[in-house]
Formats: structure tokens, C-alpha cells, sequence
């Protein structure tokens, strides 16, 4: 079913998910650029899923990596949603300044 | 053997355009390698025989998420190179962890195999014969069912959390009152005319728009209400 073994598949998911983790670390100040990186973990994940339902013959796994999409999307629109009112009532984007709740 | 070309092709782009992602130095160009690395994906997605998991990821991701980032990102007036401080100082503590997730990613499941009699519990087993969508839809609609609504009740709670998060009420903005319209009556802003007996009615009728200022904001008022104004 796969073109390659199924090793091969899991490590550029695996290292897609340390590049999405090492863009949180890298941008983190711009929250943008972080949800981006929560969509490539996400996406490996899908990778994954994919995957293991190719190699094992079952559909059960691509039905899941439907509804990681589903989820997907609805927290990069809230959260692009978030950025959109906080800019409009701080004016910057910058994580640090999102203090307003002292916790 | 094309097949396996492709796939190292695919993920080489994919892998390269992920990391430009998160080192762009402007975030347009992040959105643009982002889309690059979405493209890709659904390649590999089509080489594993999921093609319509492809297509789904070219049109919500490339067609819905990633635009919705670009919007986002044009329209919020930005200072990027100040948001850009510090990129040196968390580079060393992100590069750490993440070659300390890789190793032990490796060797949590570099020995690691699929069990011998996998194959009897398989919950929707894939039938080369039917194709992938029609599939997909045989058991989306049967058996996960109730997750598929859920999923929907998902997209609808956030849809409506976005629209509240990001509605304002602008208060220069022109608002229709139904019920300052209903109740106006004609005397409010129209004057009789007496019309002399003999010398027929004028062209524009005979009653008059009310030319007294003390009438004059109510009538501006209303002349936007009519006016279709919303």
C-alpha cells in the first residue's frame, strides 16, 4: 500500500513535530507564527495517522485524521479570532504583554 | 519506484518548507511556506492511497486556514522585526529540545513493530477494489456518525466564537430602528398645504416637507431610517 516503508513516513512526521515545537520556542513573541507551528504539529499528526491507516489496511485511521482537520480549524479561527481583539484593544501581538490577567 | 521518488521529493519540499515556516523573517513569506508545506502533505497523503484526506487538505487548509492567516496577518498593522528580538537568545534552548524529542522519539520507537495478529482487529478494513471516498462516506456516515456531528457541533460553536469575538458595535455606524419607523406618523415631518381653490394642485402634491428647524433633526433622523440605511 505505502511506496516506502512506514518508517519512513513516521520520521518526517516525527520531524515535522520537532519543527512545529521548535517554532513555538523560536517565535515566542509572535503568536502568529506560533498558531502556524500548531498547524504543522497537527499536521504531523495527520501524517501519522495516514500513515498507520495505509500500513495496516484500516480506515478507521483516515476518519480520524478527518476529524484532527476539523478541530484544526476551528482553533486556527478562534485563535486568529483572539489575536484579532486583543490587537485591537493592546495594539501589539507581542505574548509578553498578554499580562492584563496578572495569573 | 516513481512512487518512492515522489515520496522523498514530497518530503524533502515538505520538510524544508516547515522550517522556513517557523525562520521566515516576514510572516507573509511564513503563510506562503506554510501553504508550500500543506501542498505537500496532501502529496504524501495521495502516495498512502488517502485521496480524500488529500483533497480535503488542499481545500480547507490551502483554501480556508492558510488564506485566513494571510488575511490575518495583512490586515493587523504589525512592527515584525521588534516581534523578532530574542530570535538568537531562544535559539539554543529550542534547538535542545528539540533534538532531545528527536532522539527520543528514535528510541522510543526505532525498535518498534507492528504485532504479528494486527490484521483480525481491524475495525473498517480497506478494500482496494472500492474507492477511498466512497468508503470514507460508507463508514462516515454509519458508524461514526455521532462523531461526525460532533465535529459539526465543533464548527459551529466556533464559528459563532469567532463572530462574537470579533463583532463590534461601531457607534457611527447607521442602524435601522423598526420601531421608530412603524411609529412615525406624517405630521411628525409633513405640513398641509392650503391649496388655492381654482388654481389646481402643484406638481409636488400639497404635502410639504416641515421647513421649521425645530423639526429639523428628527426629520434627519428619520430620512435615514427610510433611506435605507442599515
Amino acid at each position: 500500500m505505502l511506496p516506502v516503508p512506514l518508517g519512513h513516513y513516521l520520521t518526517v512526521s516525527a520531524i515535522l513535530l520537532v519543527l512545529g515545537i521548535f517554532g513555538i520556542f523560536l517565535n515566542r513573541k509572535n503568536i502568529i507564527v506560533i498558531l502556524m507551528s500548531v498547524e504543522l504539529i497537527l499536521l504531523a499528526v495527520n501524517l501519522n495517522l495516514v500513515a498507520f491507516s495505509a500500513a495496516l489496511g484500516d480506515l478507521a485511521g483516515q476518519i480520524m485524521a478527518m476529524f484532527v482537520l476539523t478541530v484544526a480549524a476551528a482553533e486556527a479561527s478562534i485563535g486568529l479570532a483572539i489575536v484579532v481583539v486583543y490587537f485591537r484593544n493592546r495594539g501589539s501581538i507581542e505574548v509578553e504583554d498578554v499580562n492584563m490577567m496578572k495569573g | 519506484m516513481i512512487a518512492t521518488l515522489a515520496f522523498y521529493l514530497f518530503a524533502g519540499i515538505l520538510l524544508v518548507s516547515a522550517a522556513m515556516v517557523v525562520s521566515a523573517r516576514n510572516p507573509v513569506h511564513a503563510v506562503l511556506f506554510l501553504i508550500l508545506s500543506f501542498f505537500n502533505a496532501a502529496a504524501l497523503f495521495l502516495l498512502a492511497g488517502a485521496e480524500f484526506l488529500a483533497m480535503i487538505l488542499v481545500i480547507v487548509y490551502v483554501g480556508a486556514v492558510a488564506v485566513l492567516f494571510l488575511f490575518v496577518v495583512m490586515m493587523l498593522d504589525i512592527n515584525f522585526t521588534q516581534l523578532r528580538e530574542g530570535f538568537q537568545r531562544y535559539l539554543p534552548v529550542g534547538a535542545t529540545i528539540g533534538v532531545v524529542l528527536l532522539a527520543e522519539l528514535v528510541i522510543v520507537f526505532g525498535g518498534w513493530r507492528i504485532a504479528p495478529g494486527s490484521d483480525a482487529h481491524r475495525f473498517a478494513p480497506i478494500d482496494v477494489a472500492v474507492e477511498n471516498t466512497r468508503q470514507i462516506g460508507n463508514i462516515l456516515y454509519t458508524d461514526y456518525i455521532l462523531l461526525f456531528q460532533a465535529s459539526g457541533l465543533i464548527l459551529l460553536v466556533a464559528m459563532i466564537g469567532a463572530i462574537v469575538l470579533t463583532l463590534r458595535d461601531r457607534k457611527t455606524s447607521l442602524h435601522q430602528v423598526v420601531s421608530k419607523q412603524v411609529a412615525r406618523m406624517p405630521a411628525d415631518t409633513l405640513v398641509m398645504v392650503d391649496v388655492i381653490r381654482g388654481a389646481g394642485v402643484p406638481a409636488d402634491h400639497y404635502l410639504r416637507p416641515k421647513v421649521a428647524p425645530v423639526a429639523a433633526p428628527e426629520a434627519a433622523h428619520d430620512s435615514h431610517g427610510h433611506g435605507g440605511h442599515h
